[in-house]
């Protein structure tokens, strides 16, 4: 067992876990943060996508001490976001499961290409599944909001 | 209050988008112990013994579980040990447990569990199966207790066979001008949800047992632990949170069953389950697999006079739900046609593939891909144009079904109306195939769709209304929430019988077996059917305890009351009401005196009129009603290299009314990708040895994002008259015609005859190079 702290939404997080846990393991078992998925545990479905400084990051393919001195954000850091909003809306979710994944991807995305191209747009989503929709919803949902980007860039939220 | 119809947001959105929506695994596991299961890694194979004294050594290990001690289970068919023992008869099944203090520590000792194995020969497919040769899966298939409408051939690989005897064939070939007979072969594969199962175990000194799990039946979950182990049925307990995605996988009872035994080997401490993604694909049932023969006789103008249909299902290595799936095969085995006369069998057989659990749209779209496939094959052979082959023998008011149920007006939909929506969504006066130039060519294929529900002939849904003290009131039904956005539904169901606003209506998602009044099933397309019908008796009891306490008060017969907006009103004079609120609780006078109480309305809906089938001849009613459709895929295919994409999707289809419009379309192009996907990509892939070779998401790969095609989903509206608001069911239409429209489109432009699955190009080449292969023939 290791004891480190874990900035994760804003707060510096206390905790003991072996070196050979997963971030997903951490953040679900050892915070509480169960916003991330279990779904393949080897990087095939983006369940368990959260942003590190940033960039979307599989936590289940990523060690927890990997993630000391950096900046995590999960889904539970995400209040009132354009993203979710937008999937609301777009009806881009059914059972639910994989939306936390999508939404850090898109978060992520929208960030570090707030006017991105289709293909840009497939290079990121493709590396999550959503096995309810048929993807059209989820698709609506990143167009509007990168229209939205371009009407406006000023409505994301910073990260924490 | 015009909210039917309407795109209500869900009730649970803002939960599932900020990772408050809670699933069984995202309980706390601070005090339960953790299970693995050691599985087969042969598909057949005697057992000849286990070793466990390394793994028991493992620090934190608390047990360690075989198969000796524990009784069969099976839903129609005893015939599945909740552990192998004996002998293993998949690839994948579950031969003994590790209990646990952490999930690393099960882990490690399940690894050095030692099983000795000798192995045996491998029953490949339904076909092989049935070679007088082939090896037995079940040598005990006799001695297996059993439901009484199934019907196992002991001394064979046949696990049930349902015949249908309709008419006359004698007279239908004889009528026949022209006929075709085709083959079709497909392997298992699987639902690939993205939660994988998980179930915890807990049993109190008590007796008391509590089960938490990812299911669509935890009514059933508690039934058969009753049945299977004899523990009362009243001190099971069983909740289901949010699923993470279902499409029947979740329907079966079978990680319960090994969460409940982990339990009672550690005094009835809890014990988690969670399945990891290759053991949900192998170890958990899968998605059925067919072999299938359809032969079609038609006069010269395209009338079909003869169906006779072998389908053979393979249910892999336990009967479990394949029984019932080739049941429901043999019910609408003609696909929606109108055919007078016809033969079919059924069967259900044992392989020694890992075994099967109902499938979106339960066994529907795997018969259609058999039956669409030669619906064309005809088309072509009479010259006649497909869709108008199909029109002319569309299903309609008048005709009967294969089991000979006679239909009207109200209990099928309108499929030359489909048919016609379908022409135009896809102009289909262009022609079939378009010329793209570079060798490419941009092609049409089309199906049609029917389903009933063949669920038990008692299965019912209740519901329970209480109220807040601000008028609000809380919904609570035994629809489990799997993400098909029942619930919300039932909430606007619920308002505009009330006539209030939908945001005082407040859903629980949560669905515990004890608290919750039972609804049979989260399957078949039955939540907004039977649960819909709950809500409006359970609204109609609410109104009358209303109306009943507020007459006194208001001084007037409950007849002249009305309930909406909030108020009992009366009817000529609405400004002489009391507010709900006020009455909800009971009415209080000025001087203290209070009359009537707590409002608590209940409602319950079974299904009426349905019987078994006829064991010789298949007639009865199986099923209360039938959905139809017309479908299409438009694919731009590479000639040279036989690739695709698919670029279009469309549904024409009757779901009665739609109570809410995009949560309606989104259940049909779920279906669709579902169903794309399966007749596109998806298969497990077994080697010799009958090992699946592909138990993984990157392997085993559902459509992703940028691979889907643009969905184009159009109603078609012939209100079911019996159905709450006239609603008839979505979740499972979109995906029944995908394979075979994939498969037509495919076969036209490719010029060869494709009727295995998936149809990868790969399939495609193999095809080109010789036809007439099979993968049944090997
Ligand atoms: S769980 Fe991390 S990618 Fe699937
Ligand atoms: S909403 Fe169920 S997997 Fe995406």
């Amino acid at each position: 067992m290791i004891t480190a702290r874990l900035t994760v939404n804003g707060e510096q997080r206390e905790v003991a876990f072996r070196p050979s846990a997963t971030l997903l393991f951490v953040l679900r078992e050892k915070l509480g943060l169960t916003g991330a998925k279990p779904g393949c545990l080897n990087g095939d479905c983006g369940a368990c996508t959260v942003n590190v400084n940033g960039t979307a990051m599989k936590s289940c393919l990523m060690l927890a001490v990997e993630g000391l001195n950096q900046t995590i954000l999960t889904i539970e850091g995400l209040k009132d976001s354009p993203v979710q909003h937008a999937f609301i809306e777009h009806f881009a979710f059914q059972c639910g499961y994989c939306t936390p994944g999508f939404i850090m991807n898109i978060n992520s995305l929208l960030k570090k290409y707030p006017e991105a191209d289709d293909y840009t747009i497939k290079e990121f989503l493709s590396s999550n599944i959503c096995r309810c929709t048929g993807y059209q919803e989820i698709e609506k949902a990143v167009k509007s909001l990168l229209k939205m980007n371009r009407e406006d860039r000023a409505g994301l939220q910073q990260d924490v | 209050m015009g909210l039917i119809g309407k795109s209500v947001l869900r009730k649970e959105a803002w939960e599932k988008v900020t990772g408050t929506a809670r699933y069984t695994a995202d309980y706390p596991a601070t005090d339960s112990l953790h299970a693995k299961i050691v599985v087969s890694p042969y598909a057949h194979a005697v057992i000849k013994g286990i070793q466990t004294s390394k793994a028991k050594e493992v620090f934190g290990v608390r047990a360690i579980i075989t198969g000796e001690q524990f009784p069969l289970t099976g839903e129609e068919i005893r015939d599945r040990p909740v552990l192998a023992k004996d002998k293993v008869r998949h690839y994948g099944e579950a031969v003994a447990l590790v209990v646990a203090d952490t999930p690393q520590q099960a882990k490690r000792a399940a690894e050095l569990i030692e099983v000795e194995y000798e192995p045996l020969p491998v029953v490949h497919s339904p076909t092989a199966a049935l070679m007088p040769n082939s090896p037995l899966v079940h040598e005990q298939l006799g001695r297996y207790k059993r439901e009484e409408r199934v019907y196992p051939e002991p001394g064979t690989n046949v696990a049930n066979r349902t015949k249908i005897r309709k008419g006359s064939m004698e007279r239908g070939w004889n009528l026949a001008e022209v006929t075709v007979e085709e083959r079709f072969s497909f392997s298992p594969s699987d639902h690939a949800a993205m939660e994988t199962r998980c179930s915890t175990a807990e049993i109190l000194p008590d007796g008391k047992v509590y089960i938490m799990t990812s299911s669509q039946a935890p009514f059933m979950a508690k039934r058969l632990i009753n049945e299977y182990f004899g523990v009362d049925i009243g001190k099971i307990v069983v909740e289901t949170p949010f699923v993470g995605g279902a499409y029947g996988g979740k329907a079966s009872i079978q990680l319960e069953l090994l969460a409940f035994i982990a339990s009672m080997a550690v005094g009835g401490r809890k014990v988690r389950l969670l399945n990891i993604r290759e053991q949900d694909m192998l170890t958990s049932p899968c998605h059925i697999g067919l072999d299938a023969t359809v032969k079609l006789g038609s006069t010269r103008d395209g009338k079909i006079q003869a169906a006779e249909l072998l389908f053979l299902f393979d249910g892999g290595a336990y009967s479990d739900k394949g029984a019932d799936l080739s049941r429901a095969a043999a019910v609408d085995c003609t696909g929606p046609y109108g055919i007078e006369n016809v033969w079919c069998d059924s069967l259900c057989v044992y392989t020694n593939h890992p075994y099967a659990a109902p499938f979106r749209g339960f066994s529907h779209s795997e018969l259609l891909f058999a039956v669409e496939r030669t619906m064309d094959v005809l088309a072509d052979k009479l010259g006649m144009d497909r869709l108008q082959l199909r029109y002319i023998n569309a299903i309609r008011p008048g005709d009967t079904t294969p089991t000979q149920v006679k239909l009207n007006n109200s209990n099928v939909g309108n499929l030359p109306g489909c048919i016609d929506r379908l022409k135009q969504m896809i102009n289909w006066e262009e022609g079939m195939i378009q010329d793209l130039g570079n060798g490419k060519i941009r092609v049409k294929g089309v199906s049609c769709i029917w389903k009933t529900s063949t669920i038990e002939s008692d299965a019912g849904s209740g519901v329970i209304l209480t109220f807040n003290r601000d008028g609000s009131i809380n919904l609570i039904s035994g629809v489990i929430e799997i993400g098909t956005g029942t619930k919300t539904v039932l909430a606007q169901i619920l308002a505009e019988t009330l006539k209030m606003d939908i945001r005082m209506v407040h859903v629980q998602m949560k669905v515990n077996t004890q608290s919750t009044p039972e609804h049979w099933k989260t399957v078949a397309s039955r939540g907004t059917f039977m649960a819909g019908r709950a809500v409006l008796a359970a609204a109609e009891d609410v109104i009358k305890q209303l109306k009943s306490t507020a007459s006194c008060v208001l001084r007037a017969q409950p007849d002249d009351l009305e309930v909406g907006y909030g108020k009992i009103f009366l009817r000529d004079e609405p400004d002489i009401h009391l507010d709900i609120k006020d009455v909800a609780y009971g009415y209080v006078y000025s001087n203290g005196n209070a009359i009537g109480g707590q409002i608590i309305g209940r409602g319950h809906y079974n299904l009426r009129r349905l019987t078994y089938m006829d064991k010789e001849t298949g007639a009865g009613k199986p099923g209360p009603e039938w959905s139809v459709g017309a479908q299409a895929v438009e694919i731009e295919f590479d000639k040279k290299h036989l690739t695709y994409r698919i670029v279009r999707a469309f549904s024409a289809v009757d779901i009665g009314t739609v109570l809410n419009e995009k949560a309606a379309r989104g259940q049909v192009m779920g279906a669709m990708s579902m169903g794309l996907a399966f007749g596109g990509r998806e298969t497990f892939v077994f080697d010799k040895w009958g090992r699946v070779l592909n138990p993984q998401l990157r392997t085993y790969r559902p459509l992703r994002y940028g691979e889907h095609p643009e969905y184009h989903v159009s109603f078609v509206v012939t209100p079911q008259l019996d159905a709450a608001y006239g609603a008839r069911g979505a979740g499972e239409h979109g995906l029944m015609g995908m394979p075979a429209a994939l498969g037509n489109a495919l076969s036209l432009a490719a010029g060869v005859k494709l009727n295995e699955l998936p149809l990868i190009p790969e399939q495609i080449w193999k095809m080109k190079q010789k036809e007439g292969y099979s993968h049944a023939d090997l």
